[in-house]
């Protein structure tokens, strides 16, 4: 019983991430009709806001050390963090706490990012296939890896959390059953809350604003609100710049968990997809619950029990789910009807 | 004395003999040592010779990479006499002068393998194809090891393997081109063992984690093999994709498995990476079956201790090489390597910067680049000075055997560098072993024209 609670919490930890991303991609999908493979890399330019924020508040002077030599002989470099040496102990907060502060960098950096591609590159191809949607913004995709790659270079970067948030929390004596059977990491429920607030204002905001109620009909049909005076087209660049921040903020978050690299985006990028097909194209419920559906699942198929059953299973449990899906719900699970479809 | 038939005598069968040779242009291999010239893959015309080094610059294998990238620069620099000279004067016995190899000076092309198998054979075969490479270095991954040293035994170019820690590079996948400095997964089981014992006990129950290619197999099966014997015992051993990222879904269920040792059989970023996010469980801060929680990493590095951090702290594993280590050797490499890079180097730029040194040596004391002339010096070849003591090159298997060090996550370091602690040494005897138990076969070692 243990062991499943244990898994449960990872998948829907797991799950947290696959919905952000999800939701972001499927966000584009229902307002503007594109079919968006750099969204990948807007998780993967979010994480490195995190990288970038760090990397700024940590600038170090290095003066050396005439009375103590390095082991090759050398004098040794002192490095101090220039944020430390102006604001004291505030600067070593700022550092401490870098991973949740870069939040207040990401959310501008990742609109004007989102804005400037869907008014840059992406508007000119509403009216193409699909397929010429996916290869241009799959070499968008490209680009922006090779770009980071180019700054920060090919190895991963740590990003430490805050030392509050380090060891595991001991859910076990919250759920009643005593000190230590269950425990998780604080950090991973805290991206579980965090994806699930994000999930929570971004519905929020469709269903409860003026703004969300009209991009939502012009989900439903686009001409008829344009014929009713509205700018529908601003108002979907702007859902854009919002899938691009949920994107980003989705990324900035995972950064403790896994230190980030330029080909962070292409390692979800297949997997967002999937969790976009198994939900139904353009359906922002369905994004959510397949995002934590299928990462329930593919912590449930990474046991022990499990895999002595079916070696391999959790590598292939993803794609097995959506061809089982797709075979018996064309349309995904909660899919409309008339989304791609001729 | 009988005369010969039909006008034949024996002065005439060697007069004809010797002007058949001499005409059909045999006589240069024959009568003259050393003389090969064409007649192997890209031997050296001009007043250079170029080396191939292989290495992932991308993927989970990067810092080891780069790190190995940064010793072949310097292993040149000292071979072609710039620089202080590094392990030159330590090594013996040596032939090397520091000016080049046989007279030529020494260049080298490089090529990123990123850590996967077809990309690293692709990138080995350009060296040798477009860039004329007499020798291919490189590794960091034994699945891209033993694809490239497959490819270097067809072409008949020498691959002196840098990091590949697996059983089979020198075991079942040997190959009569390839030759491995680094030690082997079975000689970390050996030498780890009596430490854990001390450490941890007899009574033990072990959870493997192992990356699903051919190093995390024969580690796995080593390490259980090794720590069976101490009497632990051992829950199945779970794979784990290489370059997985996210090991959550993995190390979750060794919190009710009843294992009280986690065995991470991983390596470069993810061991970092699985070490990392197990502390983050609390793993190391767990008491099962009544005992403390213990992780084990079979192999590590200076390297990835840095990347894991405070998680590296107490944790078990064993190294090839450490620059620490106090013999003239060792400091000759690391003060070469500091004062240049500013870090010192880790186990991969040590076994990668000796590798050049040794194929450089044994083609001197060939007096050519002909590879099955080297092959002989290198076989059986029994040298010290490069920072592991007395070390032999063994004919059978074409693997190293020396000295292997037992480290641990230091708690308390010194400076940014000082990350394991050097806690035991297992003996080159101890770790000697039968090269049947692993079988395979080296293959022939005839020329080839690439």
């Amino acid at each position: 019983m243990n062991a499943i609670l244990a898994q449960l919490l990872n998948g829907l930890d797991k799950g947290g991430a696959y919905a952000l991303i999800a939701l972001g991609l499927t966000l584009v999908f229902g307002t503007l009709g594109v079919v968006n493979f750099a969204h990948g890399a807007l998780f993967m330019l979010g994480a490195f806001c995190a990288v970038a924020f760090r990397q700024l508040i940590t600038l170090e002077t290095v003066t050396l050390d005439p009375e103590k030599l390095s082991p090759w002989g050398a004098p040794l470099e002192i490095r101090t963090p220039l944020a430390q040496s102006w604001f004291g102990d505030f600067g070593g907060v700022l550092i401490e706490y870098s991973v949740p502060l870069s939040i207040l960098l990401a959310i501008p950096v990742m609109a004007i990012i989102g804005i400037a591609m869907e008014r840059g590159i992406i508007k000119h191809f509403y009216k193409r296939s699909h397929a010429e949607q996916i290869l241009v913004t799959f070499g968008l995709a490209i680009v922006l890896q090779e770009l980071v790659k180019a700054i920060f270079g090919a190895n991963p970067i740590s990003q430490p959390m805050p030392s509050v948030l380090r060891g595991a929390a001991d859910v076990g004596v919250w759920l009643g059953m005593g000190p230590n059977v269950l425990t998780y990491p604080w950090w991973r429920l805290t991206y579980f809350l965090f994806a699930t607030a994000i999930i929570g204002a971004v519905f929020a905001f469709l269903r409860f604003t003026t703004f969300g109620l009209v991009v939502r009909a012009g989900m439903a049909d686009r001409e008829t609100v344009g014929l009713l005076g509205i700018n529908i087209a601003r108002r979907f660049t702007i859902m854009f710049g919002l899938a691009a921040v949920v994107a980003g903020l989705a990324g900035v978050m995972y950064t403790p968990l896994v230190p980030p690299n330029y080909h962070l985006g292409m390692d979800f990028l297949v997997l967002s997809f999937v969790v976009v097909v198994v939900g139904g194209m353009g359906s922002l419920p369905g994004a959510v619950a397949a995002g934590f559906l299928l990462g329930i699942l593919q912590s449930f198929a990474s046991m022990t029990e499990i895999k002595s059953i079916l070696p391999g299973i959790d590598q292939i449990i993803v794609y097995l789910t959506a061809v089982i899906v797709l075979l018996v719900r064309p349309r995904g699970l909660f899919g409309r009807r008339g989304v791609m479809e001729s | 004395m009988t005369k010969s038939l039909k006008g034949f005598n024996r002065r005439a069968v060697v007069k004809t003999g010797l002007a058949s040779i001499l005409a059909t242009g045999v006589a240069p291999l024959v009568l003259s040592r050393g003389a090969y010239a064409q007649e192997y893959c890209n031997a050296p015309t001009g007043d250079s010779v170029t080396l191939g080094f292989n290495v992932p610059l991308t993927g989970p294998y990067a810092d080891e990479g780069a790190d190995e990238q940064r010793a072949f620069e310097l292993a040149v620099e000292h071979l072609n006499g710039d620089g202080d000279g590094g392990m030159l004067p330590t090594y013996t016995p040596s032939v090397l002068t520091g000016q080049g190899v046989l007279g030529k000076k020494v260049a080298f092309v490089t090529g990123d393998t990123q850590t996967k198998a077809d990309a690293a054979r692709d990138s080995a075969r350009r060296m040798i194809e477009r860039d004329g490479a007499v020798m291919i270095s490189g590794g960091s991954s034994s699945g891209v090891a033993i694809a490239v040293q497959g490819l270097c035994q067809e072409m008949g170019v020498i691959f002196m393997a840098a990091l590949t820690h697996s059983n089979d590079t020198t075991g079942k996948d040997k190959k009569r081109y390839g030759f491995r400095h680094f030690f082997n997964a079975y000689q970390t089981g050996v030498a780890i063992a009596p430490s854990l014992a001390k450490a941890y006990g007899n009574d033990r129950v072990a959870y493997h984690l192992t990356a699903d290619y051919t190093w995390g197999w024969t580690t796995e099966e080593s390490m259980i093999a090794s720590t069976e014997k101490l009497g632990w015992k051992t829950i199945t051993p779970v794979r784990t994709p290489v370059g997985a990222g996210d090991f959550s879904q993995y190390i979750t269920p060794v919190l009710n498995s009843g294992a009280d040792v986690l065995i991470l059989n991983h390596y470069g970023f993810d061991m970092v990476n699985s070490l990392t996010q197990a502390v983050q469980f609390g793993l190391k801060d767990k008491m099962v079956n009544g005992k403390q929680f213990e992780i084990v990493t079979p192999l590590v590095s200076d390297l990835m201790a840095k990347g894991a951090g405070a998680a590296m702290k107490g944790i078990y594993g064993t190294s090839n090489w450490d620059w620490q280590l106090p013999d003239a050797g060792s400091q000759a490499f690391t003060k070469s390597f500091g004062a240049k890079y500013g870090q010192p180097p880790s186990q991969a730029a040590h076994t990668a910067y000796v590798q050049t040194l040794l194929y450089a040596d044994a083609c001197e004391r060939a007096g050519t680049f002909y590879p099955p002339e080297v092959i002989k010096q290198l076989e059986g070849f029994e040298f010290d000075g490069l920072g592991n003591g007395p070390t032999l090159y063994r004919a059978a298997d074409h693997q190293c055997f020396k000295d292997v060090l037992v480290v641990q996550g230091k708690e308390t370091p010194a400076n940014p560098f000082d990350l394991l602690e050097h806690v035991d040494t297992a003996s080159r005897e101890s770790v000697t072993y039968d090269p049947a138990i692993f079988g395979g076969e080296l293959g022939p070692d005839t020329a080839a024209m690439c």
